[in-house]
């Protein structure tokens, strides 16, 4: 990770953020940066606060906590953006598919209302089934894939809705072990072509070291313990 | 932004809707009480209402029914409740139970009463079918089975009543209890089932429980349409005994009315005390009961003896129905006749004009009440989901006020305030009165289930670039489709059951089935009785069934119009 002036940068980046519970720090302050196409692990115990700290950097923290510190995508300040605006995806441990829509439906709900016709919609739905093999689920209910189908179906619904990053809460812990080597290169692969600067939290070595990227370690007390980088150049 | 912030006034405009007329109902009852009503006259304070009260002969009477049928009623079914539950968790009779529960919670207690009249009344269904040839009664027994002088039957018509609701409320308290983990624990330091019940999972649900049992003894202490039906009638209740001297042609009886509407309150106020006081002695004497280990044994007596009475209760309730369902369409059923000897519609036929506007208004005042109460709790929880606890959020708790202050402590006062605006026997102050009871419920049985939707998915949908009213629009409204049509039905059930706020507010220019129902009670012909008591049980529950069957055409004509999109 290099020392930068944030405003002039592409990417994602993270200054002095701090979260709290009732006036009580338990994570930070903490600083990262992730270029575009770089995938950056956080690390640490469950309960550390790994996925408040994405849901404050998508807008979507719990209104008990509160969260300070700058968010900056592409060098646009972030923090004051309700989280649809913001323009950053996120896929959680569990696909969280709507049960209510087709596999079509739930694609639709991701992609931009800037695309008004109707089959330029569905064109664009198909291609994103066609890409990942999916072609013949467009009328599926979620209900009836499997559990490696859903993931992939959550992340193409977050890619369709153009995100400047990405975001992953362990989206790969729920997933058997082959699978899981299978989707996590099918994500990666996907963010890097896009560019999409992505910020992973886990507790998983073998995710880290399949991510390639820097690696923050946090203490179960919040503090960051080591930044280590898995790949240099 | 504006519309951030509409949302965020509603809960303290909920709370105000419902505690204005509440909180002006309340003094509006008060100030008559001691004798401050201009318009009547009263000009200053004075005890004088008190004193006539207090000198009304039959007002020990009154108290005694009143005190008797509440607290035994309460007592009853909340042990009954207790006991089954103990003695038969998990089991095959507690899931049949459950499913028979939630119909008889929709009757309307007006059509229950009536129902139980049918069946115990000394020329009643239960006589006919053993005589003469069991009891060699040629003529009806001359002994007061309904309407008896100790008010028992209305303390078993109460009974119908509030089982089903306190199981109902106990079963979805148990779901948030971990009672299985609890029980298995106890179940393998070797108590018994009962006993295990009993000391680990009782203590954990009574406190989830407590709202619901104080309702049901402020409700029992204050019953009117139940007692109009069934209890004795001189004198009444003192719910009743108020009622009577509301509508007396001497005006001067409000004073005294207002007195008792305020002794009422009283009343259920120190029942609650004093329920509350027997709560501390119980966990008391408890812990000390729990200490000392005894394990109890496997609990079968209580098994089949609570099952053999909640079992008892259900057949009665729906005998009831039947027969009121029976005489509907009987031309000619002599005592002591079985059955009918000849079947008709005439009834139906000749009631047919009353019958479709007394419908229609139910209908309109369920709907409308249920409609705006379900935008309201679902705009109160959106926003709570939004901004957290906030003050006005946690404040809601006082929407189940309506619920322990007894409606004939404040009817007549939140009269006074429709008149002052304007509103007297509207269909706003109908509406407005009906969902001072229909909201509560409503929130009830709604709150868990929105609580409970898995945060995720409305935070995914706003990474996707949702707006939070469109989250609200597209993901969790047809994610809670089932609980909030549910709730709905459990809306519309609790207005077509109120009585008393349709005479109030109604002005009584507004005629619902309850109120028919009741009205007919009082001598009328059975035949017809029968005609709105069963289509007064009938609309809640043809509500339920389409709360329950709408979702799943939804499902299926949602898919087209995916496919389209």
């Amino acid at each position: 990770m290099t020392v930068i002036s944030v405003t002039k940068d592409y990417g994602l980046a993270l200054r002095q953020v701090d979260l709290a519970h009732g006036g009580g720090r338990f994570l930070g302050p903490l600083s990262l940066t992730v270029a575009p196409g770089e995938v950056v692990t956080v690390m640490g115990p469950s309960g550390c606060g790994k996925s408040s700290l994405l849901a404050f950097v998508c807008g979507t923290l719990d209104p008990a906590l509160t969260g300070s510190g700058r968010i900056l995508l592409n060098g646009e300040e972030l923090a004051s953006r309700p989280p649809e605006e913001r323009r950053i995806g996120i896929l959680f441990q569990d696909d969280l598919l709507f049960p209510h829509l087709s596999v079509a439906g739930n694609l639709a709900f991701g992609l931009p209302p800037e695309i008004r016709d109707r089959k330029a919609r569905r064109a664009r739905i198909e291609e994103a089934l066609a890409e990942a093999d999916m072609s013949a689920f467009y009328d599926r209910d979620p209900e009836t894939l499997s559990g490696g189908q859903r993931a992939r179906i959550a992340l193409l619904r977050t890619l369709l809705s153009e995100p400047c990053a990405l975001l992953l809460d362990e989206p790969f812990a729920k997933l058997d072990v082959a699978l899981r080597a299978r989707f996590r290169s099918f994500v990666f692969e996907h963010a890097r072509a896009q560019s999409l600067p992505t910020l992973l939290v886990t507790h998983d070595p073998a995710d880290a070291a399949d991510a390639g990227g820097p690696v923050l370690e946090i203490d179960a007390g919040g503090q960051v313990m080591a930044r280590r980088t898995a790949h240099l150049g | 932004m504006t519309r951030r912030d509409l949302l965020a006034y509603l809960p303290g405009a909920t709370l105000l809707l419902f505690l204005t007329p509440v909180a002006a109902g309340l003094i509006g009852t008060w100030l008559p009480a001691f004798g401050y009503f201009p318009t009547l006259g009263g000009h200053s304070f004075t005890l004088e209402p008190w004193v006539m009260l207090f000198d009304h002969p039959g007002l020990r009477e009154s108290l005694r029914l009143t005190l008797v049928s509440g607290l035994l009623a309460t007592v009853i079914s909340f042990s009954l409740t207790v006991f089954f539950l103990a003695a038969c968790h998990g089991g095959r009779i507690t899931l049949a139970i459950r499913g028979l529960m939630a119909p008889l919670l929709a009757v309307p207690h007006a059509a229950m009463a009536l129902g139980l009249a049918f069946l115990i009344a000394p020329s009643g269904w239960l006589v006919r079918l053993v005589s003469p040839w069991a009891t060699g009664w040629d003529l009806p027994p001359d002994v007061a089975t309904v309407q008896d002088p100790n008010a028992l039957a209305l303390t078993l018509g109460l009974v119908m009543k509030e089982l089903p609701f306190l199981l109902l409320m106990t079963l979805a308290a148990l779901e948030h209890s971990r009672a299985e983990e609890r029980l298995a624990i106890a179940r393998s330091l070797g108590y018994g089932p009962v006993m295990a019940w009993l000391k680990t999972v009782l203590p954990a649900v009574y406190r989830r429980i407590r709202l619901p049992v104080y309702a049901v003894l402020a409700y029992s202490l204050s019953v009117v349409d139940m007692a109009l039906i069934l209890a004795p009638l001189s004198p009444p209740p003192l719910a009743v005994q108020v009622l009577r001297w509301f509508n007396d042609p001497d005006l001067t009886m409000r004073f005294v009315a207002a007195a008792g509407a305020v002794l009422q309150l009283l009343l259920v106020v120190g029942a609650i005390a004093l329920w509350r006081l027997g709560e501390i002695l119980v966990a008391r004497l408890g812990r000390l009961w729990i200490a000392g280990g005894r394990r109890g044994g496997k609990g079968r007596v209580l098994r089949a003896a609570t099952t053999a009475l909640v079992q008892l209760l259900v057949a009665m309730a729906a005998a009831g129905l039947l027969a009121m369902a029976l005489w509907s369409v009987t031309r000619r059923w002599r005592y002591p006749d079985a059955l009918p000897s000849v079947f008709s519609t005439d009834i139906w036929a000749r009631q047919g004009h009353d019958l479709l506007w007394i419908t229609g208004t139910t209908l309109i005042s369920g709907l409308a009440a249920a409609f705006i109460a379900v935008a309201l709790v679902l705009g109160c929880l959106e926003n709570e989901k939004r901004r957290g606890l906030t003050i006005s959020t946690r404040a809601l708790w006082l929407l189940y006020v309506p619920l322990l202050v007894p409606q004939v402590a404040f009817l007549f006062g939140s009269q006074v305030l429709s008149i002052q605006i304007g509103i007297d026997g509207t269909w706003v102050a109908l509406v407005w009165s009906h969902l001072l009871f229909v909201l509560p419920y409503v929130f009830l049985s709604l709150a868990d289930h929105y609580r409970a939707l898995d945060e995720r998915y409305s935070r995914t949908a706003l990474c996707l670039g949702a707006s939070p009213n469109r989250v609200f629009w597209r993901v969790k409204l047809p994610m809670l489709l089932r609980p909030v049509l549910f709730a709905a039905a459990v809306g519309f059930a609790v207005s077509v059951t109120q009585y008393l706020p349709t005479l109030f507010a109604g002005a009584g220019r507004f005629v619902t089935l309850t109120t028919e129902a009741v009205s007919l009670s009082a001598g009328g012909d059975r035949r017809v009785m029968g005609v709105f008591a069963f289509l007064q049980a009938a609309l809640p529950l043809i509500a339920f069934a389409a709360a329950l069957a709408l979702p799943r055409r939804l499902a299926r004509t949602r898919i087209l119009r995916e496919q389209r999109a």
